[in-house]
């Protein structure tokens, strides 16, 4: 153990030391996020089947989507993902008031993503481009176009929750950062919620091209 | 496991995590794996005791061709929640939940698990999803059998929301489980704990976890699938409008299939862990076993497609996918034929946990090796859906996996309440359990061959005599697992003290006294030997 661990307040009792604490942190974060991959990976297996079975409707279908909204989304969501990552090194620096207004703009940028999938998703369910049974839209060519839209809206509704979830948590961390519960000395927290998020603007990297970018 | 000669030989250890701290409250909230490990027994027996109420009633119905008591769909209903609540709410917790949370950080010299707060989110999560899924019960349980095939499943009117639902919510139990138990490996393990020192039932659990953690989010999504499917019949499953329902069985055999290996590796485990033992020799061939759980996991991810022969996959894939399925005979064999080359030559003992093994062994090889039966193509189209798969698969689940659980419930028993049960009556319900078990089940091979199909409500006369001995040996289970309760239970309060190492055995935790301390280990060990090292830790048995 380092001497400097044992003052250390946030070392738990089955620790050695604060390494072996974030080390274990770390790798715990590390399989979370796998988990999340696979429970994205069954999403684009389906999407995979589906455009394979039927590459003229996600070719019609997908002009029904606003390139624009999803460009500027994506822009917005990569800011977000670097807004984070200069918090956590603000951290690393122990500028604390630095690092709580940069995951504040996380959470702000967040927000923005979740305007824009807003209003998107209001002019769908208005034109009737909704999955399954509830699709009445009729200016889409080919049999069976709703398949499109199931796909988009489970892909991007989990993704969506996936946001909604981090926002929370990194307006949560946001606060205590704000109240110096964090330091250089202890950030693991900080430090996760930033590969969770990393992670979430990442599978909207490929969300992206997928869904709005087909032809 | 130096200290290990300086322990007191019979005295009822102090303090310790049963007495430490006291009240409800101290259990409801305990960090504390080992009480943690306890709770899931409780609640893993009450699922048990249910999910067996549902076979005698399956058992019950058969006795005689044609309806005895119930409706054909009353039926379909309680065969779904015997596999149901046997599968998510007892085999695939058990050993891990239990005995794994109590024996996995002490076999490798931790004071607790990597994420001991999300140990305790996780029998929450459990007893939430638990809740879930019996509440459908109430509301018209599911009768869509445990796999919840589309498109039945988004068609019938029973409560297949709240059943999915359920076992959705018992999955992130199980996820976390898993995260926890392979973090806890990788950064908690004592000093000189290499790997290759690692117990093997540590290298099976780890195994296991590794496939909850891959395999379990994809069942998550499938059932979320199925459930929007159902709820806003968004298509994807409904061939009406270009779903497909094959898919579905892809998605779910894609979980559930290595979730089979969720059930048996922990019980290879536990069986790794007695027969050196009991046979007083070192383990042979330690890394072949040890690799094996690897590669049983690794495999399992390649074979689902073999319960799809018939459901109308290429030939191509259902050629390659009986092939790899042979695979999984490799590794399995690989431990088998090592288990039995460790007892070569030693001095057996035959206390319970070590009849419990002998009977894992010889029921495990026939479940085992029906299984590379139905792995053949032109065999399995022959028995499929029949009740030839249903005494397989019995044979894996009850011969293999609850018989090895037992065996690991017998063998840690005294070091989780420092008390010993009674050795004969243990010896008596294994031979009742055992009896029972193959009176059941092994007539369910010839009416399975003969064509009876399963699932099915009412059967021809001619299957009648062969069903009278399957409900009788139900009953025989019956009276033995009843035993089993009934005695463990007493030797709570009757149990003579079984001291540190009641069976001389040479991993770390019977190095500390019965039950455990609160913290595991006064000081954290430094291993110097590796854990089936008899003839140089020389351990001492401090029972009787």
């Amino acid at each position: 153990m380092k001497p400097s661990d044992h003052d250390n307040e946030h070392l738990l009792h089955h620790f050695s030391d604060m390494d072996q604490q974030r080390e274990s942190a770390k790798l715990g974060m590390w399989i979370f996020l796998i988990t999340e991959l696979l429970l994205f990976g069954g999403l684009f297996g389906f999407y995979t089947f589906y455009r394979a079975w039927n590459p003229d409707i996600f070719h019609n279908a997908h002009a029904a989507l606003d390139v624009r909204a999803g460009t500027a989304n994506t822009i917005v969501l990569i800011l977000s993902s670097v807004t984070i990552a200069l918090a956590v090194r603000s951290l690393q620096l122990d500028r604390r008031r630095r690092a709580g207004k940069f995951l504040l703009a996380t959470v702000a940028l967040a927000a923005v993503f979740m305007v824009i999938k807003y209003f998107e998703y209001s002019h769908k369910i208005h034109l009737g481009q909704l999955p399954g049974k509830y699709y009445h839209y009729t200016g889409i060519e080919g049999t069976n176009p709703h398949i499109f839209f199931s796909v988009y809206f489970t892909l991007t509704g989990l993704h969506g929750l996936h946001v909604l979830a981090g926002m929370g948590f990194i307006a949560w961390l946001a606060i205590r950062t704000f109240r110096n519960h964090f330091s250089a000395a202890y950030f693991t927290p900080v430090e996760m919620a930033g590969l969770y998020w990393h992670l979430v603007d990442m599978i909207w990297i490929y969300l992206f091209p997928l869904l709005y970018l087909v032809g | 496991m130096s200290t290990m000669e300086g322990q007191s030989a019979s005295k009822y250890a102090e303090p310790n995590y049963l007495s430490a701290t006291r009240g409800l409250k101290s259990w409801l909230l305990t960090l504390d794996h080992k009480r943690i490990g306890l709770l899931y027994l409780i609640s893993t027996t009450v699922a048990f005791v249910i999910g067996g109420i549902f076979a005698l009633l399956i058992r019950l119905e058969l006795l005689q061709p044609g309806g005895q008591f119930m409706t054909s769909d009353q039926y379909n209903q309680v065969f779904t929640l015997h596999g149901a609540v046997m599968i998510f709410l007892f085999i695939i917790p058990a050993t891990p939940a239990i005995l794994g949370n109590f024996f996995l950080p002490m076999q490798i010299g931790a004071k607790d698990v990597a994420f001991p707060r999300l140990n305790l989110a996780s029998w929450y999560v459990y007893m939430f999803g638990a809740l879930f899924a019996l509440y459908s019960m109430h509301t018209g349980a599911a009768d869509t059998g445990w796999t919840f095939y589309t498109p039945y499943s988004t068609e019938t009117t029973t409560s297949v929301i709240s059943m999915t639902l359920g076992v959705l919510i018992l999955g992130f139990s199980s996820i976390f489980t898993g995260l926890n138990f392979i973090v806890t490996v990788h950064k908690l393990r004592a000093p000189g704990m290499t790997w290759f020192k690692t117990p093997l039932f540590v290298w099976a659990i780890y195994a296991t976890a590794i496939i909850q953690v891959l395999a379990t989010p994809v069942l998550a999504i499938t059932l979320v699938l199925l459930m929007l499917e159902r709820a806003f019949g968004i298509g994807i499953f409904d061939p009406k409008m270009g779903g497909d329902p094959v898919l579905f069985q892809h998605f779910f055999w894609f979980y559930s299939h290595p979730a089979v290996y969720i059930m048996i590796l922990p019980a290879m485990g536990i069986i790794s862990e007695v027969i050196p033992v009991f046979a007083h020799r070192r383990i042979f061939g330690y890394k072949a076993i040890a690799y094996s759980s690897l590669a049983i996991a690794f495999i399992s991810f390649l074979v689902w497609g073999h319960h799809m022969f018939v459901s109308g996959q290429s030939e191509l894939a259902a050629a390659m996918f009986s092939l790899l399925t042979f695979l999984v005979a490799i590794p399995s064999g690989i431990k088998v034929f090592n288990w039995t080359a460790t007892m070569y030559k030693g001095s057996l003992t035959f206390e319970p946990p070590m009849l419990y093994a002998l009977s894992f062994l010889f029921l495990f090889a026939i479940g085992g090796l029906t299984g590379v039966f139905l792995g053949v193509l032109a065999v399995d189209v022959h028995v499929h859906d029949t009740y030839f798969v249903v005494a397989h698969f019995h044979y894996v689940m009850v011969g293999g996996s609850v018989m090895g659980f037992l065996a690991g419930l017998h063998y840690w028993w005294p070091k989780m309440f420092g008390r010993m049960y009674s050795l004969f009556w243990a010896t008596v319900a294994l031979v009742v359990i055992f009896i029972g078990f193959n009176l059941t089940f092994f007539p369910q091979f010839i009416l399975g061959v003969r064509g009876m199909p399963r699932r099915y409500f009412d059967y021809l006369p001619k299957y009648e005599d062969l069903n009278v001995l399957s409900s009788l040996g139900g009953f025989l289970l019956l009276i033995g697992f009843g035993m089993v309760i009934v005695y463990l239970v007493l030797s709570l309060a009757r149990g003579r003290a079984a001291g540190a190492n009641p069976w001389g055995a040479a991993t770390l935790e019977w190095s500390v006294g019965s039950p455990p301390p609160p913290n595991n280990f006064e000081q954290t060990p430094e291993v110097r030997h590796g854990p089936y090292d008899f003839d140089v830790v020389k351990p001492k048995r401090t029972y009787p």
